[in-house]
């Protein structure tokens, strides 16, 4: 205590005090500076994440064009999708509404609360979904009993439907979510990772119309991620509806008359290259890719060995006879033979130190053109690809629309195959052999058609010689119904043959089905008259197949492709025609004519492909 | 009791300054209140008035007495505080896992902010004895070294990590004040040094995240990084004028935790950008600078060594808060002194102010 008279000591404090004083002064200008650093030279940029902190948006899904056919059936559409969430913050005070809600969805009850629990930590505004895509009596039982479940909301998404399962799936095709292949592509140009996009058929080929435009909301929101106010919305453009070409009728019968086989029909208006069916077995629901599949689902698509994901419309095959259709047009063109013109079949031919069989065993005897495409002689074409070689035959082969693609517009066409020596030499390094010719003129060999263009090429011969280019889409509707943009036939070009020999094509083909010794004699029709060419494609040697240990086991795979293709005209020029291909399914007057002649006459019977308003038609509203 | 000398020497423009920050506490608290609490903000400030009531109460009794009552009582006081605090880590009431306060009906009572003072005292009491011209040697820092890390143990334990830097801060502070001799602060350097590991191994997990967060906060934007982020961007957007009272974005939408208490200067920041927020700070050192002139005037070492002590515990206090709200330390959890709320602090810090106008009061007093 006696300290404090000691001013001499205490002047030795006081003296310290300054020096305190100096260094809060260095430490306060220590923060000033901060202070600078953060708001004056760093402001800008502070400022910007503030009001980035702040704002969110919130994307406006576009509604997505239907996809009708020729009659207004719907094909594809959006259906509402509910999908039941909770929001954490309104769920706070229960205790019983998780257990409940667990219970009522069959869901894992202990998860559910674990992600609860998470949200209401971390954004309790934000909404956990816990089942999505319910059933309507679900939806009806949770609707019902809302109110014992706090927090509960039921929010409705659109999904896409395709209410005709897998009767048009490859053509109308399905969606899924964008790849980052395809963003990288710039394929889908106003598309961001999580948009759903066309994947297959019509839904991918015209995205771009039925798709429309993402619209938005510029959200401010708190930190617990509630929107405290809207500030700008930028509405949805809805998708326009596309109307194709389509006949779903004809698409039905079509599907009925395939059963179990496996393979494609086309069906093509002659007058407009409309498609008015297109048929691919097996088939597979493109409601699968939309709802979520099961695994044995994806087994069936990835590994079942008939591949019902391939478009067998669009895939090339070997053609067999039908291809005589186009050796025909080669041989009378260039002239090397004359509708008189005959050869003599005795069951084979023998050139190069080896037997060219015709199929029918005895022989035909001697036969003109007419007779020869009706009764399908081999003989006579292997003398007639003698005489024109590959190269001219592959002329005309181009000319009727084979070996390229035939401008439908879908990814996945394939152009086929037609060969000549220049290919074979690119391709195996090895100079044509004239034997090779006598393969590829009755339609085996190298070469490829699709079944797609064969029945382009059988419209052509009907509807004299315009070699349509194929149409899918009639018009495009915006949602209010007004047409957005119409879609004339376009002409790809014309077949090379004269009016005169095109009409002695056309009775060879009449031959074919209507004539005393025709291939397709069995299917014809009384009252539709129709005409065609067989074929059979052979997948190995007749040798091979015909072995006693292949017959024991009766190998479907080594069976022969059946191929028809035939057409049907009406009194007014208008008319169809179809091309039938049945993998394996043997001959084709057996097993492809008929399909073609029910399908012709179910064409045929009706009024036409585009009905006027008639009592059987329904109201695609419905 | 009063002598006129008293009032004369009255340090008016502190106590001024005090009312003036506190009510820039109280005014920046709605501020900060206001768009979360939902017309509940003036509550709050309510509360935050009524502590400053009591405080005002506490500031008058800390200094109607001369202050060297504090010299005579010096250990009860200290023994009380310790008891507190031990108290504390056994009946304390738990929040988010710290066992830091006693319930007193409807408040609570903070000891590890009461014995801030009582350790200022101790020292004031011990040095204003042992100083020496030369410097204090080891030896002569044993007798404090364990009454400051006796109760920052405590601390420690309860957990509280900003209470307990603080408490070796003003100690430190005080310390180095009355000088140390070169060898015996070599030696203590050392002992520090060798001693950080081993804190290293006793600070619990969330206090090592702390400190890796505040080397990188955007390691975990989401996380503990998520305060400093979110601080930062609303001093900075503040700019040079801010956004306005009431206005500030940041503050309004929530994004800022703790927006009353620890991270008040971000909101005030927000809100009067570099002007107002360099003002701020120029008030306290204006503040400080007062407390000092105090000390400076001081006519006894014991009145100089408490004064300091009570200027360097709200300067440590004031410095750490805002460096942390700026992202230039780790988070600790320490208030800023009058303008944060909370009521324990205010009531320190306001009995404090009142041992500072205490010993100005009575400079040419002797009893």
């Amino acid at each position: 205590m006696n300290l404090y008279l000691k001013t001499g000591w205490n002047d030795w404090y006081r003296r310290r005090v300054p020096g305190v004083f100096l260094l809060l002064l260095a430490a306060f200008c220590i923060l000033f500076l901060r202070l600078f650093q953060l708001q004056v030279l760093g402001g800008a940029q502070y400022h910007r994440l503030s009001e980035n902190n702040a704002i969110r948006l919130q994307a406006l899904a576009p509604h997505r064009g239907l996809i009708l056919d020729a009659n207004g059936y719907c094909l594809a559409d959006n259906r509402p999708s509910f999908d039941v969430c909770i929001v954490p913050w309104y769920a706070r005070h229960s205790q019983t509404v998780l257990p409940l809600l667990s219970e009522i969805l069959s869901i894992d009850g202990d998860r559910l609360a674990e992600r609860v629990n998470q949200g209401r930590r971390s954004a309790p505004y934000s909404p956990v979904c816990a089942r999505e895509d319910i059933d309507r009596d679900l939806l009806a039982v949770i609707h019902a009993r809302l109110p014992e479940l706090p927090g509960v909301i039921l929010n409705v998404r659109s999904q896409r439907h395709y209410p005709q399962d897998g009767a048009v799936a490859h053509l109308v095709g399905y969606v899924g979510q964008i790849s980052p292949q395809e963003i990288a592509d710039g394929r889908f140009p106003h598309r961001r990772s999580g948009d759903l996009v066309g994947k297959y058929g019509v839904e991918r080929a015209f995205d771009a119309m039925i798709s429309g435009r993402y619209g938005g909301r510029q959200v401010e929101v708190d930190a617990k991620g509630q929107v405290v106010s809207v500030l700008r919305t930028v509405p949805a453009e809805p998708g326009s509806d596309i109307r194709l070409t389509l006949d779903m009728r004809l698409q039905n019968r079509a599907r009925q008359l395939m059963g179990d086989n496996t393979g494609a029909v086309v069906a093509v208006d002659i007058r407009t290259g409309g498609i008015l069916a297109m048929v691919s077995q097996p088939d597979f629901n493109p409601n699968w890719f939309v709802d979520g599949m099961s695994t044995d689902q994806w087994n069936f698509l990835a590994q079942d060995p008939a591949r019902p994901l391939e478009n067998k419309a669009l895939l090339a095959y070997p053609p067999g006879s039908v291809y005589k259709i186009v050796s025909a047009m080669a041989g009378l063109e260039e002239g090397v033979i004359t509708p008189q013109s005959t050869f003599f079949c005795s069951g084979f031919l023998e050139f190069g130190g080896r037997d060219f069989r015709c199929w029918k065993k005895g022989g035909h005897g001697r036969k003109a053109l007419v007779a020869a495409l009706a009764e399908s002689c081999d003989v006579y074409f292997y003398e007639l690809g003698l005489l024109l070689g590959v190269d001219r035959l592959a002329w005309y082969a181009h000319a009727c629309g084979l070996g390229s693609v035939t401008g439908l517009g879908f990814d996945n066409e394939s152009p086929g195959l037609v060969a000549t020596a220049a290919w074979k030499r690119a391709r195996f390094n090895e100079s044509w052999m004239s034997g090779e010719t006598l393969s590829v003129v009755i339609g085996q060999g190298f070469n490829l058609v699709t079944p797609l263009q064969m029945a382009f090429l059988t419209a052509a011969v009907a509807n004299g010689g315009i070699l349509y280019k194929p149409q899918v889409v009639a018009r495009i509707t915006t949602p209010w119904g007004g047409t957005e943009e119409s879609f004339a036939p376009v002409v790809r070009g014309r077949l090379p043959v004269s009016p005169q020999n095109l009409e002695v094509i056309m009775q060879g083909l009449w031959g074919a089905v209507n004539g005393p010794a025709g291939t397709a004699r069995a299917a014809r029709l009384a009252d539709v008259p129709f005409s065609g060419k067989t074929g059979t494609a052979q997948v190995v040697g007749r040798g091979d197949r015909e072995t006693f240990l292949n017959r024991i086991y009766d190998r479907r795979d080594f069976q022969n492709h059946a191929w028809f293709a035939g057409y049907h005209v009406g009194q007014d020029g208008e008319g169809i025609a179809v091309a039938v291909f049945v993998e394996h399914g043997g001959g084709g007057s057996a097993v492809a004519a008929p399909i073609a002649r029910d399908l012709i006459a179910e064409y045929a019977r009706r009024a036409g492909p585009v009905a006027a308003a008639g009592a059987d038609v329904p109201d695609w509203r419905e | 009791m009063f002598d006129r000398r008293l009032l004369q020497n009255f340090d008016w423009a502190l106590a001024l300054m005090t009312y003036v920050l506190a009510g820039i506490g109280l005014l920046t608290i709605y501020s900060a209140m206001a768009p979360t609490v939902q017309g509940g903000a003036t509550a709050f400030v309510y509360r935050q008035a009524l502590w400053f009531a009591f405080g005002s109460l506490a500031l008058v009794v800390a200094f109607i007495p001369h202050y060297n009552w504090l010299d005579r009582w010096v250990w009860v006081l200290y023994a009380l505080c310790i008891f507190l605090l031990i108290w504390v880590l056994f009946f304390g009431k738990t929040v988010s896992g710290a066992r830091r306060w006693i319930s007193l009906g409807p408040f609570t009572l903070q000891p590890s902010e009461l014995v801030k003072l009582a350790v200022i005292v101790v020292l004031a009491h011990l040095y204003s004895e042992s100083a020496r011209e030369s410097g204090l040697s080891l030896g002569d820092l044993v007798k404090p070294a364990i009454f400051v890390l006796l109760p920052f143990v405590l601390i420690l334990l309860e957990p509280d990590l900003g209470g307990a830097l603080m408490l070796l801060l003003i100690g430190g502070s005080m310390t180095l004040f009355v000088k140390v001799r070169r060898r015996a602060f070599a030696w203590l350097v050392g002992f520090g040094a060798a001693a950080a590991p081993l804190a290293w191994f006793l600070l619990k997990d969330y206090q090592k995240q702390r400190i890796f967060t505040f080397l990188n906060p955007d390691r975990d934007p989401l996380g503990a990084g998520y305060h400093i982020i979110q601080s930062k961007i609303a001093i900075g957007s503040g700019g040079l004028t801010g956004k306005g009272y009431l206005d500030g974005s940041q503050k309004a939408l929530a994004y800022l935790p703790e927006q009353h208490t620890d991270f008040i200067f971000s909101v005030f920041a927000e809100e009067w950008g570099l002007a107002g927020s360099s003002a701020l700070l120029f008030l306290f050192l204006v503040f400080l600078g007062l407390g000092l002139n105090i000390a400076f005037r001081s006519k006894d070492p014991f009145g100089t060594v408490l004064a300091v002590g009570v200027v360097v515990m709200i300067f440590w206090q004031a410095f750490i808060n805002v460096g942390m709200v700026m992202g230039l330390m780790p988070v600790v959890g320490v208030p800023m002194p009058l303008v944060s709320y909370g009521g324990s602090s205010v009531l320190t810090t306001m009995i404090g102010i009142g041992l500072l106008l205490s010993v100005g009061m009575r400079r040419f007093m002797f009893e």
